[in-house]
């Protein structure tokens, strides 16, 4: 399953940034619309961290809204899917925001 | 510079990547660019302020883990436009067909176009073996508990298949409704493959992989009477997630349908490959 890959990624990518200081906390955005399912990373992420400068750090998913700008009349709104829907009657879609997925902090000693 | 915060600490980096950040900020800080003496100028030795929380300092980071992967995929792109190759990536649920629909492919157009193919699976080579047997040069990549192909794999992939100019690259993806949809490859089109044995919300159920598609390919019609699928439905649907993307109604084992597929293959065809034939 790919949150595994994902979740490895996210604590080599952690490791290279950081180098040596061991990390206590890790703030991650995933956006609503990727079909990553946080409680998967979660599950996934004590496991792959065992062995790194990440063991034992607690890690904060922030999970972000989908948002679709509708191309007929450029109303925005949120959008959870699966079929945006715009009162001008448009099924036509730009998707905004839904699509994170991103280290954004993390607390080190 | 540091796009950042301004300083010129690491001027001598590669120039940061959109959407990533080259080192790690703290803020507030100061940048007295005196010797750090022992530390050094590895990276941890430039996190030298920040705020403190119970003895802990927070660092952003605003890391896109995606990044990596869309610039390896533009480096495919280009690799590609420069051999006027066309790549197309086959994605499906498994069983739709998406072998078969190859292997009567290379057999129909082997003769007026170069055709090569990327397999994906998680184990084994046996639709690579298929492939060859219908008369295409493959390159079978296996996964092992990946499910779904990533641009890094492509690239290697593609390197090992070495597709002369103006060709064709069929990708197959592994079979997975889900997971390769989020995944740019560097392909010039993708194509998601459903079967009428599959049902008809398939568009609505797994509506980001259809979004996300150039081009829909109802497979296995021969086995329409006797099967509950209503394809008006199918199509409602598919029209509602993606209003571009034609659907086209085929029987990979017959070959109904199936010079509609290749209309539109042929549209999209290598550039080099049209001006070679009007000599």
């Amino acid at each position: 399953m790919h949150e595994l890959a994902i979740t490895q990624s996210i604590i080599a990518a952690v490791t290279e940034h950081i180098g040596e200081l061991k990390v206590t906390r890790v703030v991650i955005e995933v956006g609503a619309l990727t079909s990553i399912a946080p409680h998967a990373v979660q599950f996934c992420f004590d496991v792959c961290a065992k062995g790194t400068n990440l063991a034992g750090a607690e890690l904060e998913i922030v999970e972000v809204a989908g948002r679709a700008r509708c191309r007929g009349c450029g109303n925005e709104s949120a959008f959870e899917g699966p079929i945006p829907w715009c009162p001008c009657g448009s099924l036509n879609f730009d998707l905004v925001s839904g699509h994170e997925l991103k280290i954004r902090e993390v607390e080190v000693l | 510079m540091c796009a950042t915060c301004g300083c010129s600490e690491h001027s001598s980096d590669p120039p940061a990547e959109p959407g990533t950040d080259p080192h790690p900020h703290m803020h507030p800080h100061t940048h007295s660019h005196e010797p750090h003496g022992e530390s050094g100028h590895d990276r941890s030795a430039h996190i030298h302020e920040g705020w403190d929380e119970g003895g802990s300092r927070r660092v952003r980071l605003e890391l896109d883990l995606l990044a990596k992967n869309n610039r390896i995929a533009e480096r495919n792109r280009g690799w590609l436009e420069g051999r006027q190759t066309l790549a197309l990536n086959l994605m499906s649920a498994p069983g739709s067909g998406k072998t078969t629909l190859l292997e009567r492919t290379i057999r129909d157009l082997g003769g007026e176009f170069r055709l090569g193919v990327i397999e994906g699976d998680q184990e084994s080579s046996q639709d690579a073996e298929r492939i060859r047997k219908a008369g295409a040069p493959v390159v079978q990549i296996n996964t092992g508990t990946g499910c779904h192909l990533d641009a890094e794999m492509l690239g290697r992939a593609l390197r090992t298949l070495d597709p002369p100019p103006a060709s064709w690259v069929f990708i197959e993806n592994v079979g997975n409704l889900v997971c390769p949809a989020l995944f740019d490859l560097g392909e010039d089109a993708r194509v998601v493959i459903a079967s009428v044995t599959e049902g008809e919300d398939k568009p609505i159920k797994y509506a980001h992989m259809f979004r996300a598609s150039d081009l829909v390919v109802l497979n296995k019609m021969d086995l329409l009477p006797y099967v509950q699928f209503d394809v008006d439905r199918f199509l409602v649907h598919s029209r509602s997630v993606n209003p571009r993307a034609r659907v086209l109604q085929v029987s990979a084992t017959r070959g109904d349908g199936l010079s509609a597929w290749y209309e539109w293959l042929r549209e999209r065809r290598p550039s080099q490959a049209r001006s070679l034939e009007m000599r």
